[in-house]
């Protein structure tokens, strides 16, 4: 039996659950399951996944889950500590317990997306599908065949939402299951809010996620958005993000990935009007076996469009990092901006890196530049710390997590820049000797 | 800059694009193992070479073509192309420049290469293949002297079976990739260069490749062994006349340098590019590689790319040897409807090893480039090192200039670095050098010819001279 | 405390230290003075371990050690510390980390636990009054987008939380206004004591209006050629380098 015709299986043995559903969906669904059918799973032929085996998925034997149980102790364990308005899934399933949308204003709708479609479906299959459709890849087309759950967030024009909206994807130990989450958000004009996607759950865990999130901005809307993906080591976690800007707006992605055994990001901004801005930032570690790949992609589709990116991985152990990063010009975007970094730092020889910056441009008003290094920590600052009495792990300890810090320095949510700080110092080899350090000084900072 | 000036300046005419008339010795088009066996029967070659071929020719037909190039081309009838032309007499091929068909070294003269002056004054030994065949080597006196091999790879294939046998397909393997397997099967003509151990070549060695034939591919290979300590600079041309149909040019050039020696392999081509709606132009699928196979040995390619229709062409690197180091320092520049994809592929695999990458892209016209680079270490390539520098200058809102670098890093301890830039002559560079009483065409070559400096400083001193010139003519008031 | 004994020094095959010679007791505070390129920077980048100095001949011992089998650290951990004339910037490390990193490294050196946070956060804020700056610096990157002022001052916080026994200032007067050098130099003040000493290595007399040294020595093409008490400096500033320059000639 194929590797594809597994999904199907598990796809036809759910087909009762989707009897009662809009005609629309099944026949996206359908259309989600014809494509993933044809395409089947991509392999190293494929220059997009050129550097990146998805085996493990597509041998993989994933049920769906059928509930949302977890226990409030462990689940508050795990939830970021910040004030935010907040839905959980366990598993892809949505749990009303642990989620909470307590004084929520009427300006923003946050809701499961199964609700969402029982209170107006129309108004869901309008936009889901339209920026992230079923042939953009083989994982697309597997989510929208099994799409069932997910996160609908409609922000009203001019609305400013005070609290960060934190969509909580919990993932369970026991007999591996997947899901495929939708996410679709809605920004109204001159709206402001700040989205956290945020993938945790039981260490034990090896389940597999493939999520699909379409965002988008209308005139002038600014939105933060964060992937703090923490996911069990066992996990497989695959990404498909695609925005859309139109005129004056401004989108930052944070895009922070320390969890995952295989972990695939695809994040797509498509700069459709004049003055509307886009900023990737990136921080992805990797240890033990994990395999981390960044693709990310920026479509200068209208003049006067600009782009930042920056992008940092840290690789130790047999770890492999991959970092493709595209900026594309349309032909007749003149001025328009594109800047785009990427560093790297393998701490052991076994660890791995590919990546592959790439401009495609078809204006001759641009700036545009890229810049990629992998390599070795200053010298002259190991110097300066030992002249301190710091040894020299100690030294690269702390440079190291400099490096990380250039990407972290710019979240401004504390608490994330803070877990993230802790976590990435945690997880670099006892060598360095930063065990207790970052904890002092956070606390120090208190 | 107005855009009608623009577009006076984006036309140009192809200036090597004529025609030689003199009779040739042509195989009428088509490929089989028979015309394999007709071409390596025409050579004198032996039984071990024709075999070579055919083994080649039979990978080919189980090969398809890349299409992963950012590349936009029919598909080529290799049925349609013929794979031999010489020119007459090859029974009784001339032996010195005297012998040489007048009209061919007329050729040459206005390609502006006035082969005796040039190989007089210059001490440049000239290899000149016309289409298929070499038709005069120079110095081979003075070279043999020093004990240096330079001579045709049909003569080389006689008169040094072992070396051949030894080198020949060990950088490029046969079935390396489409275009190599192809070349492999047909190749007719191309460059033998051997340099013992311990010589520095006295003089820097040339070839000039042309495609004269109509239907005609050119399909040359080239072979250059340094051995331990050996130093040598080849200096390569290339130029076609003005057809209406495509040709195809699919060389192999492969360069193996051992202990200590050093190759500098320098190119300015400029292939017939097609005239600007795209009509004609050569095809160039080439395949470059060398194999710095001993220890400190270094290898260099430079390139200045201006013709062609089609370019496919990645000279690169197989860094071996411990603390060897490899250079490409390339120019490519693209007008009209000229589509590019050109690069390197610098392989660390020995410790200590060093490589260098400068490419500058500048396109006009309706012109696509693209640079394709892939930097590649090893885990035994301890300390490796690697800098590129990659910068697109757009002259003109119909071009595209693209970069594709990939980087696949397995050691801890390298270090890798890329920096790209894409931009255009600006308006404030330009008004500067106006108000200093410059034209603005001058000013344009000025700051073009800068932006390639890094560049043209790396090729030898009558090949720079060239390099520029074809620069401006290639570029002739493009701008805007 | 310290003691150089006929210190020969190249740098990339130029000799730049010619046989120097020096002796400092603890509780002094020295000052070496000199014009440009007389070997003044070279002197304490070598005590200090900085690559590239090749000791040719001649000794450096620090309290009996012979310092220049130490490593970089282990010589800071003795209480070896060098305040640098152009500090580097460390991106993204921030102050805090190496003020604690360097200080627990010292105490796990001399064979004390590290400090408890409380302690360390108190006596970090109280040197922080001292010379004047914002406790936020302390979450800043180490000398990252400083002013030339701060770093120096940067430079005197360490020492005055990493308490060494012989300072060694190189320049630290450079680049400095006046009110900032009055900070610096009672940063630097507040550190004599008897069981520490101070090497300043300047070229202006400027600075020894505010830290009065012990000792003066003129350091001139890789020798020292006169030392004596802070009058020496004062003559300095009136007559130049090259009148000592002739009447050593």
């Amino acid at each position: 039996m194929s590797d594809t015709q597994t999904f199907l299986d598990t796809l036809k043995a759910r087909s009762p659950h989707y009897k009662a559903e809009p005609t629309w969906i099944a026949a996206r669904r359908q259309a989600g399951a014809a494509r993933f059918e044809a395409l089947g799973f991509p392999t190293r032929r494929d220059e997009e996944w050129k550097y990146t085996d998805v085996r493990s998925i597509a041998q993989g034997n994933f049920a769906l889950a059928d509930n949302a149980e977890f226990s409030q102790a462990s689940a508050a364990a795990l939830t970021l500590p910040i004030d935010a308005y907040r839905l959980t899934f366990v598993d892809g399933v949505f749990s009303s317990a642990l989620s909470d949308l307590d004084s929520l204003p009427s300006s923003v709708q946050v809701l499961p997306l199964s609700k969402a479609l029982v209170e107006n479906h129309e108004a869901v299959g309008g936009p889901l599908g339209r920026l992230t459709g079923v042939d953009f890849s083989p994982f697309a087309a597997l989510n929208t065949a099994f799409m069932e759950e997910g996160a609908v967030v409609r922000i009203a024009p001019g609305t400013v939402v005070e609290k960060p909206i934190l969509l909580q994807f919990l993932s369970r130990a026991g007999q591996p299951v997947m899901c495929h989450p939708r996410i679709l958000v809605e920004a109204g004009g001159r709206s402001e809010a700040t989205l956290i996607e945020h993938y945790t759950g039981e260490s034990e865990a090896t389940n597999f996620t493939n999520v699909v999130g379409e965002l988008m901005l209308d005139r002038g809307a600014i939105l933060a958005h964060y992937k703090l993906q923490e996911a069990p080591l066992g996990d497989m976690h695959v990404a498909s993000i695609h925005v859309e800007q139109s005129r004056d707006t401004r989108y930052t992605s944070y895009n922070l990935s320390l969890g995952g055994a295989l972990v695939r990001n695809d994040l797509i901004s498509d700069l459709n009007g004049q003055g509307a801005e886009t900023n990737f930032l990136g921080l992805f570690f990797g240890q033990g076996r994990q395999h981390v790949d960044n693709h990310t992609k920026v479509n200068h589709n209208a003049p006067l469009t600009f782009s930042n990116e920056n992008y940092k991985g840290i690789l130790d152990d047999r770890a492999h990092g991959v970092f493709n990063g595209k900026v594309y010009v349309k032909r007749d975007s003149q001025k328009i901006e594109g800047f785009q970094s990427n560093q790297n730092l393998l701490l052991s020889d076994r660890a791995h890196i590919d990546a592959k910056p790439e401009l495609e441009i078809y204006a001759d008003d641009v700036k545009c530049s890229h810049g990629t290094t992998t390599g070795q920590l200053d010298e002259e600052a190991i110097y300066a710390l030992r002249t301190r009495g710091i040894d020299e792990a100690t030294a690269r300890g702390l440079l190291t997590l400099a490096f990380a810090g250039e990407v972290l320095d710019k979240v401004s949510l504390d608490a994330i820049a803070e877990r993230v700080e802790l976590a990435v110092a945690g997880k670099l080899p006892e060598r360095f000797n930063l065990a207790g350090l970052v904890e002092a000084a956070a606390a120090l900072n208190d | 800059m107005a855009s009608e000036e623009m577009e006076q300046l984006v036309r140009r005419e192809y200036k090597d694009g004529f025609v030689t008339d003199i009779e040739s010795d042509t195989l009428p088009p088509g490929l089989d193992e028979n015309t394999i066996a007709f071409i390596s029967n025409k050579k004198g070659e032996p039984e071990w070479m024709l075999e070579w071929r055919l083994d080649a020719y039979r990978q080919w037909l189980k090969m398809e073509a890349p299409s992963w190039a950012h590349l936009d081309y029919p598909p080529i009838d290799y049925q349609s192309i013929s794979y031999f032309s010489a020119p007459k007499r090859p029974e009784d091929r001339p032996q010195s420049l005297d012998e040489v068909d007048p009209k061919l070294l007329e050729t040459y003269e206005k390609l502006g290469i006035p082969l005796h002056e040039r190989a007089a004054l210059a001490g440049v030994a000239v290899d000149a293949v016309f289409d298929s065949v070499s038709v005069a080597t120079t110095f081979k006196k003075q070279l043999g002297e020093a004990g240096v091999i330079f001579c045709s790879i049909s003569e080389a294939i006689r008169d040094y079976p072992e070396l051949i046998k030894q080198y020949l397909g060990t950088v490029v393997p046969v079935a390396d990739n489409y275009f190599a397997a192809l070349n492999s099967a047909v190749f007719t003509d191309g460059s033998f260069v051997f340099v013992p151990e311990g010589v520095t070549c006295p003089m820097e060695l040339s070839t000039y490749f042309r495609i004269n034939a109509a239907n005609t591919g050119q399909f040359e290979r080239t072979l250059i062994i340094c051995e331990s300590r050996a130093q040598v600079s080849y200096l390569e041309g290339c130029t076609a006349p003005m057809r209406d149909e495509n040709q195809l040019h699919a060389a192999v050039v492969e360069l193996v340098a051992l202990d200590d020696a050093y190759i500098k392999y320098s190119t300015v081509q400029n292939w017939y590019p097609g005239d600007e709606n795209g009509v004609g132009g050569i095809y160039n699928f080439v395949t470059k590689r060398g194999d710095c196979r001993g220890d400190r040995s270094r290898i260099s390619w430079t390139q200045v790319e201006t013709g062609s229709a089609i370019t496919w062409k990645y000279p690169s690197c197989v860094l071996r040897g411990k603390d060897s180091i490899g250079e490409f320092y390339s120019v490519a520049v693209t007008n009209g409807r000229q589509q590019a994809d050109t690069g390197t592929k610098m392989i660390h695999i020995g410790e200590g090893t060093r490589s260098y990458i400068v490419a500058k892209g500048i396109s006009a016209g309706r012109s696509d480039q693209s640079y394709r680079g892939l930097v590649k270490i090893g885990p035994r390539a301890k300390g490796a090192r690697n800098f590129t520098q990659c910068d697109s200058l757009l002259i003109g809102d119909k071009c595209g200039a693209h970069t594709f670098p990939y980087q696949e890093i397995g050691n801890s301890t390298a270090t890798i670095e890329h920096e790209a830039t894409t931009s255009k002559i600006g308006e404030d560079q330009l008004f500067y050098c106006q108000s200093r009483g410059i034209s603005e065409e001058d000013a344009v070559s000025m700051i073009v010819n800068g932006f390639c400096k890094d560049v043209f400083q790396e090729l030898p001193m009558e090949f720079a001279v060239e390099a520029e010139a074809l620069l401006n003519v290639t570029l002739e008031g493009a701008v805007g | 405390m310290l003691q150089v004994n006929d210190l020969h020094v190249s740098v990339e095959g130029n000799e730049i230290l010619k046989g120097l010679t020096l002796t400092i007791k603890a509780g002094e505070v020295h000052a070496i003075m000199g014009p440009n390129g007389a070997g003044k920077s070279t002197l304490s980048a070598v005590i200090a371990g900085k690559d590239g100095y090749e000791v040719t001949q001649g000794t450096i011992t620090f309290e009996g050690k012979d310092v220049l089998e130490m490593e970089i650290e282990e010589r800071a951990q003795a209480g070896l510390l060098l305040g640098f004339q152009y500090p580097v910037e460390i991106p993204g490390v921030k102050n805090i980390y190496l003020l604690k990193s360097a200080l627990n490294a010292q105490r796990v050196a001399r064979g004390e636990g590290e400090m408890p946070a409380p302690e360390f956060m108190k006596l970090v804020k109280e040197k922080l009054g001292y010379m004047k700056m914002d406790a936020s610096f302390l979450q800043r990157a180490v000398n990252e987008g400083f002013s030339g002022g701060e770093k120096k001052r940067n430079e005197i916080l360490q020492m005055l939380v990493l308490q060494p026994k012989l300072a060694m200032l190189d320049e630290i007067d450079s680049g400095l206004d006046i009110d900032a050098m009055k900070i610096v130099a009672d940063g630097v003040n507040s550190l004599r004591a008897e069981d520490r000493a101070i090497l300043l290595v300047t070229h202006y007399q400027r600075l020894l209006d505010y830290i009065v040294p012990d000792k003066v020595h003129v350091l001139v093409d890789g020798r020292i050629v006169k030392t004596g008490d802070a009058e020496l400096a004062k003559q300095l500033e009136a007559n130049g380098y090259e009148g000592i320059e002739e009447s050593v000639a």
